[in-house]
């Protein structure tokens, strides 16, 4: 059985979780400081 | 040290007057029990195999079950804002539920599982390993679901989650617990007898008993903040 | 400790990650890019395992920085209880889910490793499926720590089960390993070999490296967004409150 298939599939799996991970971190931060800026919150301390 | 009987008594005199709680958790044991060889099929020397395995992991399950009433029913009424209070260390009240809560539960299915495991072609050793493993290991399940009690008091979806927090960490005491009837059925065991697993989860007991006292009593607290 | 305590401030951490975010992405960049070559190109199939070697790469990091990770949460548990660091929480409550991804990371690039070494998907390997119960534990955390309305009530919760969890996975892993040993025969070829060959170790150092610097980048970065977050809450309360 050649592994390649099953190398490849690990190192894209962890591609896509971690990959995965840090689009939906950076979504978020963008959603709640949008929040946070239509609520007018950004100049208070 | 009366505050401890004292709140012992409660506990037990609440569940006195309502056996159906406690029956009905035992039941349960039952049912989940009889569903393996339903799932499984009847073969005999299979049963016999998983037998140790199935009654461990029922009854951690039927344990659980009763937990989330553990301090919510005092919680409701201001009985555990009280015990917050009162003069004795909150710690040794949480002691007390716990060994209620054992008296109530672990103590029956210790019983009662040896006479399910008949039903499973289990010899009369493996039977008393079973009671004795049992016996051992079910305080230890009372004060960790004590702790996922506490944690999950007025949570969202407290039962769910409260079978969540508590189950891994009891997978010691089920491994040991269930290992250790096995070394008396066949000799399996890793090399080590019967007295090794039982000092286990004699060892795994007085751990939960050393610490978790404090972290249900410190969950407790600021369940009241 | 003087350092932690200057982090603590919201406010200051806020400043710190802005500043530290964009070097450390691009630190942890190159440190993929280096350790991915080395690890695909660069380095040598092993002598048992072949090419399988190289799921090790990512499969051994993720586990160390899985376990690093639930060790971070029980700190900042005991930082929250002891201290009541206000950044404790919001740091645990982003860092729980990165922690919990690296786990499954390490439970599938196992598994995949698994496949063709012993011919299954899954097998009740030790470390794995420890590794599994360490999962379970962080799926606790998270979801405990969301369970209330009050997300400070959450946080001190999840604070007090990450120092037991924390306190229990040595024990875990000792009765995993009991039970692995048990129900397994001795000859069975351990996840991740019998030796660390040193030809295997440069690779795997770096990705280690690599992986953790993107554990690091992405708390920073999740922290910063739960520190909006609960400002958003609060405003919300506040709002409620006065409505």
């Amino acid at each position: 059985m050649s592994h390649a298939p099953f190398i490849v599939g690990a190192y894209l799996v962890a591609f896509v979780a971690l990959a995965g991970l840090v689009i939906v971190s950076l979504a978020d931060r963008r959603r709640v400081r949008r929040d946070i800026a239509e609520r007018g919150l950004e100049r208070k301390r | 040290m009366t505050g401890f009987a004292a709140l012992m008594a409660r506990d037990l005199r609440l569940v006195w007057r309502r056996p159906a709680d406690v029956a009905v958790v035992l039941a349960f044991f039952v049912v989940a029990t009889v569903l393996f060889p339903l799932g499984i099929g009847p073969e005999a020397n299979v049963l016999a195999r998983i037998a140790a395995g199935v009654l461990w992991c029922a009854a951690l399950f039927a344990a659980l079950l009763s937990l989330d009433r553990l301090f919510a029913a005092d919680h409701e009424d201001g009985t555990l804002d009280l015990l917050l209070l009162a003069p004795w260390p909150l710690e040794l009240a949480v002691l007390a539920k716990c060994a209620a809560h054992w008296i109530v539960t672990g103590l029956p299915l210790a019983v009662l599982a040896p006479l399910l495991g008949v039903a499973f072609g289990l010899e009369a050793p493996s039977l008393a390993a079973l009671g004795v493993t049992l016996l051992v290991g079910t305080p230890t399940l009372s004060l960790v679901g004590g702790l996922a009690a506490a944690l999950t008091l007025g949570a969202r979806r407290s039962g769910a989650l409260l079978a969540l927090l508590a189950l891994p960490l009891c997978v010691p005491t089920l491994i040991f617990g269930a290992s250790a009837v096995g070394t008396i059925a066949d000799g399996m065991g890793g090399g080590e007898g019967f007295a090794t697993h039982l000092a286990i989860l004699a060892a795994l007991a007085l751990v939960s008993l050393a610490t978790l006292p404090w972290a249900i009593a410190a969950a407790l607290r600021q369940a009241g903040e | 400790m003087a350092q932690l305590h200057f982090l603590a401030n919201p406010a200051r951490f806020r400043r710190f990650s802005q500043r530290a975010l964009p070097v450390l992405s691009f630190a942890t960049a190159l440190a993929l890019a280096v350790g991915l070559y080395l690890a695909l190109v660069v380095s040598p199939p092993d002598y048992q395992q072949g090419e399988m070697v190289r799921i090790m790469f990512v499969h051994v990091p993720a586990a160390w920085i899985a376990m690093a990770g639930y060790m971070l949460l029980a700190a900042l548990g005991a930082s929250l209880l002891v201290w009541r660091h206000p950044l404790a929480a919001l740091m645990a409550r982003g860092a729980a889910p990165v922690g919990a991804v690296f786990c499954a990371v390490c439970l599938l690039t196992g598994s995949l490793w698994g496949r063709p070494m012993w011919g299954t998907y899954w097998v009740w390997d030790a470390r794995l499926t420890s590794m599994l119960l360490l999962f379970f534990l962080y799926l606790g955390h998270i979801a405990l720590s969301r369970a209330y309305d009050d997300p400070g009530r959450g946080d001190r919760a999840a604070a007090i089960l990450a120092l037991v969890g924390a306190i229990n996975v040595p024990i875990i892993k000792f009765s995993v390993d009991w039970w692995n040993t048990l129900h397994q025969p001795a000859s069975m070829m351990r996840l991740g070999g019998p030796a660390i060959h040193p030809a295997i170790l440069t690779p795997l150092l770096v990705m280690a490296v690599a992986l953790l610097l993107l554990y690091v980048v992405l708390v920073l970065l999740r922290t910063d967004t739960e520190i909006d977050r609960r400002r958003l809450e609060l405003a919300e309360d506040v709002r409620g409150v006065a409505a």
